[in-house]
């Protein structure tokens, strides 16, 4: 990418930002402080309306092969077991999906500008592909190891083929020639499905708040003066914020 | 063309913590006051009310408090001879946005300066002699001494409603507060916080150890406290979201909670949004700032002129100002010569999860930012440094800072990352684990300096600050010596087992794990123009009515945080502009 090529899409960038961002030139403090005194905006300190984990999802994104590749593999990066309930049973795949359609999977709450390096592993993330085209093409790629190996889609084999195929990713034994599948898997896969399972349910996975409840986790209840300076179990289970309670 | 605005007698460029101490300070002699802050406006009520902004998901996992990368960020090497690459995410350090700047995520931790640590120059010389200074290491004095600052310590702690415990009350030593301490006028506006359980097994530990255990001075209120601008903050209930949040309780000292109530009622002060400074303007000279030239939400330019200009932004744009204003030379670390950008730090952090049976409760989701135990007997030069050949120090600490598990759970040495494995290992530990550390000191260095990348442009086409800087050998044998104390503490803790980072030698820099928000230093203060580009009052050397306010004018990286401090700078500075310049605008510093 040519550096006048970057300095025009940052004025676009830029140009776009002003478009859409809310004005607030505020001129002078009087009017500022008549505006704080009202503080009638109480309605926005409420959270999101909750969309939880539902049983008749589609996905508004991810194709119905991609999907069903999310499915596999949350249920194996955090299966159902002995120790409490899988990724993919408390909504894992609706909670990635929904995260395709916010701002972070475009890239924009990253720097995203070229040019473009190879790094050190020290200086983080430095490919130009965005999250959602992490996605599909980390999907994409595993799903073609697959096929020419197996002559199916990951979401076709057995969970032990699954789960080698994934700890070989892990440690960078099995390589794809369309992208550094590590990465993919890393920073994209397994970082997102950890946040679906212990996310607020309202973000469409953790259903009916059974992560935290598994792990004692008592939600946002966010008031413990009369308890921290006691060693003991808490009482009392999880409240999400839409004031469910566990 | 720029629109010329109406001029003011004070124009602020940011509206974090510096910004709002200066606006009040200089509103109440009368002077009209502008600030600039580049972010949008938010304050308590609706921005951080219960339950929104306690989200996961938004705030840590989504950096919603911080400032967006994708309009302006840095670029990042390890060595001059190395191509810088953007920071392109929030990882090592965590710069905010909006009105309250990094006040309002911050965890609260509200500490002073080690009285030494201002001269550690002339220090290490008197006690080791000069040649137990590295050739590489660009140490100097900073040109101000602690008794200066004292009272602005104070006046900084009763604006945020501190809670501590002496340990020096004007030189007399009070059992229980941090012995090693420069003298304090009087007692913490308030109490120490209840201990949580990892504080209590620090404290029980650490005095075993033969230490001096005492209570982390914390901006989180133990009380209901009525400050002396008659601001109220409400008793911290350890909610568990402090650092990366805003708070729900009006209990975390920030801009909104202690400064900007009153300081909206005052007709001659106000304040714009959205407003992005591009530069300190000066006149044909160079030598007298005019204003400074902004661009706001809709992309349109104005000049703002001022008769004073204060750079209040966060540390990376304060330099960054300084160098696309031209004003003073870049450093060049070749020749050595040029100010700007040189001593360039950072602050190590070595973090230590402790495991504990399942017995031990820690609850980790309960916390505060600020609250804990800690020793200093390796703080600054409070030991020996002969026989352990380095410089600096730093102080160790149990806190219990408020954990969920969207910002991720520890987990034992050995644990698989994901399948069944994992989950029993969060499911077993959750609650049974805590966390050490030790915070330390950075030098200044020849070869860390800040600079303008040749290659990278933000947003408004303005060069990208370049940081150039890596661990440095003093550094990281000071790091491996605090290891070994961090394991001590650890076992005697009864940690059934312990995983964590300490550095050590051959560790280069990461960016991608968080470290610290403490960077500093690249527009130093002191008392030669040479190797400072302000002087004590954070007047610039090269226009004097132009000062640079923040953790950019430390002389190198201390091992506190460093809030308390820049607070305090700043509150000294304008008491002197009041005091001084006010009557008679010049150099208060003669060249």
């Amino acid at each position: 990418m040519s550096s006048s090529g970057n300095r025009t899409n940052r004025r676009d960038l830029l140009k776009g930002t002003a478009a859409l961002a809310p004005i607030v030139a505020l001129a002078g403090s009087r009017a500022l402080a008549d505006g704080r005194i009202k503080h009638d905006d109480w309605a926005s300190s409420a959270p999101a309306p909750a969309h939880p984990t539902t049983a008749d999802y589609k996905p508004t994104f991810f194709t119905a092969d991609e999907y069903a590749f999310l499915i596999a593999a949350c249920s194996r990066l955090i299966p159902q077991d002995e120790h409490g309930p899988g990724a993919t049973e408390l909504g894992v795949p609706q909670y990635i999906d929904r995260q395709m359609v916010t701002p972070w999977a475009d890239g924009g709450i990253w720097y995203m500008q070229g040019p473009f390096f190879p790094a050190k592993p020290e200086f983080g993330y430095q490919a130009s592909l965005t999250p959602k085209q992490q996605f599909q093409q980390g999907i994409k790629a595993i799903d073609a190891l697959c096929q020419k190996q197996f002559q199916k889609p990951f979401a076709g084999l057995a969970p032990t083929q699954q789960d080698d195929l994934l700890k070989g990713i892990e440690k960078g034994t099995v390589s794809s020639p369309d992208l550094p599948l590590k990465t993919f898997f890393t920073s994209f896969l397994l970082k997102t499905v950890m946040e679906g399972y212990f996310c607020d349910p309202m973000y469409g996975g953790n259903k009916d708040m059974a992560a935290w409840t598994m792990i004692a986790y008592p939600g946002v209840r966010a008031d413990y003066l009369e308890w921290v300076g006691e060693a003991k179990p808490y009482p009392y289970g999880p409240v999400s914020m839409y004031g469910a309670r566990g | 063309m720029a629109t010329v605005n109406k001029p003011v007698d004070v124009v602020i460029v940011g509206f974090g913590w510096t910004g709002a101490i200066m606006a009040m300070e200089l509103a109440q002699t009368g002077l009209s006051v502008l600030a600039l802050e580049r972010g949008k406006d938010q304050d308590t009520v609706p921005d951080f009310a219960y339950p929104k902004v306690v989200d996961e998901i938004a705030q840590s996992a989504r950096n919603g408090l911080l400032q967006n990368l994708s309009q302006t960020t840095v670029t990042i090497r390890h060595d001059k001879n190395d191509r810088a690459l953007p920071y392109r995410q929030i990882g090592s350090f965590k710069p905010g946005t909006g009105v309250g700047g990094a006040g309002i995520h911050w965890s609260g931790v509200h500490s002073r300066v080690m009285p030494d640590e201002l001269r550690m120059k002339s220090r290490v010389i008197e006690r080791y002699g000069e040649k137990f200074i590295p050739p590489d290491m660009q140490l100097q004095d900073w040109g101000i001494t602690y008794d200066e600052l004292e009272p602005h310590f104070d006046r900084f702690e009763y604006t945020c409603g501190t809670s501590g415990k002496a340990g020096n009350i004007m030189g007399k030593i009070i059992e229980g507060g941090n012995p090693f301490e420069g003298p304090r006028s009087r007692e913490y506006p308030l109490p120490p916080l209840i201990d949580p359980p990892t504080s209590v097994l620090f404290a029980k530990a650490t005095k075993e150890l033969g230490y001096k255990p005492f209570a982390l001075p914390a901006s989180n209120a133990s009380r209901p406290y009525k400050n002396p601008y008659g601001c109220q903050l409400g008793p911290c209930n350890f909610c568990g979201f402090c650092s990366d949040y805003g708070c729900i309780n009006y209990s975390k000292a920030s801009p909104q909670t202690t400064i900007l109530p009153a300081l909206y009622r005052m007709p001659n002060f106000s304040y714009r949004t959205e407003c992005h400074v591009l530069k300190v303007n000066t006149d044909s000279t160079g030598k007298k700032a005019t204003g400074v030239t902004y661009v706001d939400a809709k992309g349109a330019e104005f000049e703002q002129p001022a008769s004073i200009v204060v750079l209040a932004a966060f540390h990376l744009h304060n330099v960054r100002l300084m160098m696309t204003s031209k004003i003073g030379q870049i450093y060049n670390p070749d020749t050595g010569e040029g100010t700007v950008g040189r001593n360039f730090c950072y602050q190590m952090i070595d973090s230590v999860n402790l495991f504990f049976d399942n017995k031990t409760y820690i609850n980790q989701f309960m916390g505060a930012g600020g609250v804990g135990q800690e020793i200093e007997e390796y703080m600054a030069d409070n030991f020996d440094h002969g026989p352990e050949n380095f410089i600096g120090g730093g102080v160790i600490w149990g806190r219990q800072t408020g954990n969920g598990p969207v910002r991720g759970i520890p987990v034992p040495k050995g644990t698989p990352t994901w399948g069944s494995g994992w989950k029993q290992a969060v499911k077993e530990n959750f609650l049974h684990t805590g966390r050490i550390e030790a915070q330390l000191s950075n030098m200044a260095y020849k070869g860390c300096f800040l600079d303008l990348d040749p290659t990278y442009k933000d947003v408004y086409g303005t060069p990208m600050l370049r940081m150039t800087l890596n661990w440095q050998d003093n550094d990281l044998r000071m790091s491996e010596f605090f290891g070994k104390k961090l394991d001590a503490i650890g076992k005697a803790m009864g940690a059934t087992s312990m995983s964590g980072r300490v550095l050590k030698r051959g560790d280069s820099w990461d960016t991608r794990a968080y470290q610290s928000t403490h960077i500093n230093g690249g527009t130093a203060m002191g008392a030669d123009p040479k190797t400072s580009v302000v002087n004590k009052y954070l007047q610039s050397w090269d226009v004097s009515n132009l000062f640079v306010l923040g953790a950019n004018v430390f002389a190198h990286g201390i091992g506190y945080n460093p809030t308390g401090l820049v607070g305090a700078l700043a509150y000294w500075a304008a008491a002197n502009i009041r005091s001084t310049y006010l009557k008679n605008p010049g150099p208060m510093v003669p060249v």
